[in-house]
């Protein structure tokens, strides 16, 4: 079932992020069998996959919460073993997490500086917390009235937002996006993939979308991974595949695990 | 006389009567003002709990007054300077757990407790006086973190580790004293007594307002309380930014014990004695939790302050001590004292709710 992926000799240094043969068991339960992912610098790669193909166990293992039992990541091209998710930041790779990632009763601006604040000993520097984050997000384009008003307030495109801006805002080089438009209006979705193209535009900062309605996020994609059976199966730029290619090649595997349910009664 | 002035300074009298135009500038500027005053009010009344329990403790304290004027004397209000300072002193920790989505049951007995730790320290070791307390706030210390570790790493939920604490504490107490009250150590009946807890005076108000400020100031204005909001609000995502939310909930079961160690220890010297029922146990935790929730705190963690637990604390001294004054038996108390919680927790879950949608 594997597709024969392009081998990539150590050391490629135009990648962002690579791993290889990753792999995860979960004691009886092989969550990723063998993993070979690379996003290039500045890449947007989208990736794929039915549910317990292992994508969360991917992400997990990226972000630093997980350790791989088998394989190796390399970010900028240099081996790294990630301690935990404090550490994965620290080399520039930061998770978004769909709604879980804001402090609902803190402010927009608190939110932005979360765990990063800006003090005047021993006190909160408000005033310039306030005024930074206001820049920053004018500067990318997110159009929040009110830096001062409480997160619970806003609509989940605006959360979203937030989020990817303070990501964005705190030197993140590899983003990842964990279902960025999930329960989302068309308006609030369009928003979030505005942000992103801009953000591509920019190129200081490469971004793997996991998704699990991949028509929504397709065209700000440069690339397709495919995660099956905990392996990638499938590896094409955006503009060599379609949306009828990737419904083909879920709906297939769906048929086929029918077919073998059947096949096992 | 108008004639003259007509005939002397046409101009100036016409420079004092404000043209139509001016006065309808005037009176848009009256209209948008009190509007603005209105929006201010009401957005001061829904964004800010304290506001409405201050009302509550005025509107009381007019209402006692006009009962019973005696309600408003120096004297009276001591009392109920007294009878506010240790709770609000108990609920100031207690806010700050409730907000990193925590409670503490055990500080009932660790107001106990301190003081005997006290005592112990200073009759039987022969420490000095002012170590022997600060010895004590220690220990105290220890508790609260022993009730975050068990709560925390082992996770115990909070409210069933300190019902533990709770009794295991009062079983220290009661053993270790054979339930027998204790003296004030002889060293500390003098000077010490005066500035943490006289008889009659406004020291112990004075530390409990202190202990407010400073707390309200580290729960709005500094990282500490900041993360504090962030643990209880949303766990996952304060500990996705990389704050260390065992530290932070075992760090305010720290202080909270500390707190209610040092309220005690400071009840024990106004009423002079060490008593093991100093404060009647469960009657502590139950007072500081309902000043707290009546200061506007939530049990769900992620809002609540300290100067409305303190406000909260004042109500509750003035309903107890008014009651009294105006001659109604002290048992319809806990009815009040159960409907304010009741209403203030109805009417919190609606503001939240108006908040929520930004009707502000």
């Amino acid at each position: 079932m594997s597709v024969d992926l392009q081998p990539r000799t150590p050391g490629h240094d135009t990648d962002a992020l690579r791993v290889e043969h990753i792999a995860k068991r979960f004691g009886a339960l092989t969550a990723l069998r063998d993993v070979n992912m690379h996003l290039g610098k500045g890449e947007v790669l989208g990736l794929i996959g039915d549910n317990g193909a292992g994508k969360s166990t991917l992400i997990k293992i990226i972000c630093g919460y997980h350790r791989p039992d088998d394989g190796q990541i390399y970010v900028d091209g240099t081996e790294i073993s990630l301690r935990s998710v404090d550490h994965a930041r620290s080399v520039g790779i930061d998770t978004v997490y769909q709604d879980l990632a804001l402090v609902n009763e803190l402010s927009v601006y608190h939110n932005m500086f979360l765990n990063r604040e800006r003090v005047r000993w021993p006190f909160l520097h408000n005033r310039l917390m306030r005024r930074l984050a206001k820049e920053h997000l004018d500067d990318m384009g997110v159009n929040i009235p009110d830096v001062t008003v409480e997160v619970a307030k806003l609509s989940g495109g605006q959360r979203q937002a937030i989020a990817v801006a303070r990501s964005v805002y705190s030197d993140a080089k590899v983003l990842l996006l964990d279902e960025p438009l999930a329960a989302m209006g068309a308006k609030e979705g369009a928003l979030i993939l505005d942000l992103i193209r801009d953000l591509k535009a920019r190129g200081n900062v490469s971004i793997i979308i996991i998704a699990h309605n991949y028509a929504q996020v397709l065209d700000v994609c440069d690339r397709i991974n495919v995660l099956q059976h905990g392996e990638i199966t499938f590896d094409k730029a955006t503009a060599d595949t379609s949306v009828q290619e990737l419904t083909d090649l879920v709906v297939s595997e769906y048929q086929a695990a029918r077919a073998k349910r059947a096949a096992g009664d | 006389m108008s004639d003259n002035v007509q005939v002397v300074e046409p101009a100036e009298q016409a420079d004092f009567r404000p043209e139509p135009a001016k006065w309808r500038k005037i009176l848009i500027w009256m209209r948008d003002t009190s509007r603005r005053a209105l929006i201010l009010l009401r957005h001061t009344f829904l964004q800010r709990r304290e506001a409405s329990v201050l009302i509550v403790a005025l509107a009381l304290m007019g209402y006692f007054e006009y009962n019973r004027s005696i309600f408003l004397s120096q004297s009276n209000l001591l009392n109920i300077a007294q009878a506010t300072a240790p709770n609000a002193i108990v609920a100031t920790g207690i806010v700050l757990l409730l907000i990193s989505g925590e409670i503490d049951l055990s500080v009932g007995m660790t107001f106990a407790l301190a003081p005997f730790l006290m005592h112990y320290f200073a009759d039987f070791y022969g420490v000095p006086s002012i170590p022997a307390i600060l010895f004590a706030l220690v220990v105290a210390a220890g508790i609260g973190w022993f009730n975050g570790f068990v709560s925390i790493v082992l996770r115990v939920p909070s409210f069933v580790a300190t019902l533990g604490t709770f009794y295991a504490l009062q079983g220290i107490v009661l053993t270790t004293s054979h339930a027998y009250p204790a003296e004030i150590p002889k060293g500390m009946d003098g000077a010490i007594r005066q500035w943490i807890g006289p008889p009659s005076g406004w020291a112990e108000l004075i530390w409990a307002v202190g202990i407010v400020v400073v707390f309200h100031i580290v729960l709005t204005r500094t990282r500490w309380g900041l993360h504090t909001i962030s643990v209880g609000g949303n766990s996952i995502g304060a500990t996705e930014a990389g704050i260390r939310s065992r530290r932070i909930k075992i760090g305010n079961f720290m202080i909270a014990s500390v707190l209610a160690g040092f309220a005690g220890i400071a009840e024990a010297f106004r009423v002079h004695t060490i008593d093991p029922n100093l404060g009647g146990g469960a009657q502590i935790p139950f007072l500081a939790i309902s000043a707290a929730v009546i200061g506007g705190t939530a049990l769900a963690g992620g809002s609540g302050t300290v100067a409305g637990a303190f406000l909260g604390a004042l109500v509750l001294a003035e309903l107890q001590d008014g009651f009294n004054l105006i001659g109604i038996s002290a048992n319809p108390y806990f009815l009040i004292l159960g409907g304010a919680i009741l209403v203030s927790m109805i009417a919190n879950q609606y503001l939240s709710r108006l908040r929520r949608t930004g009707r502000t």
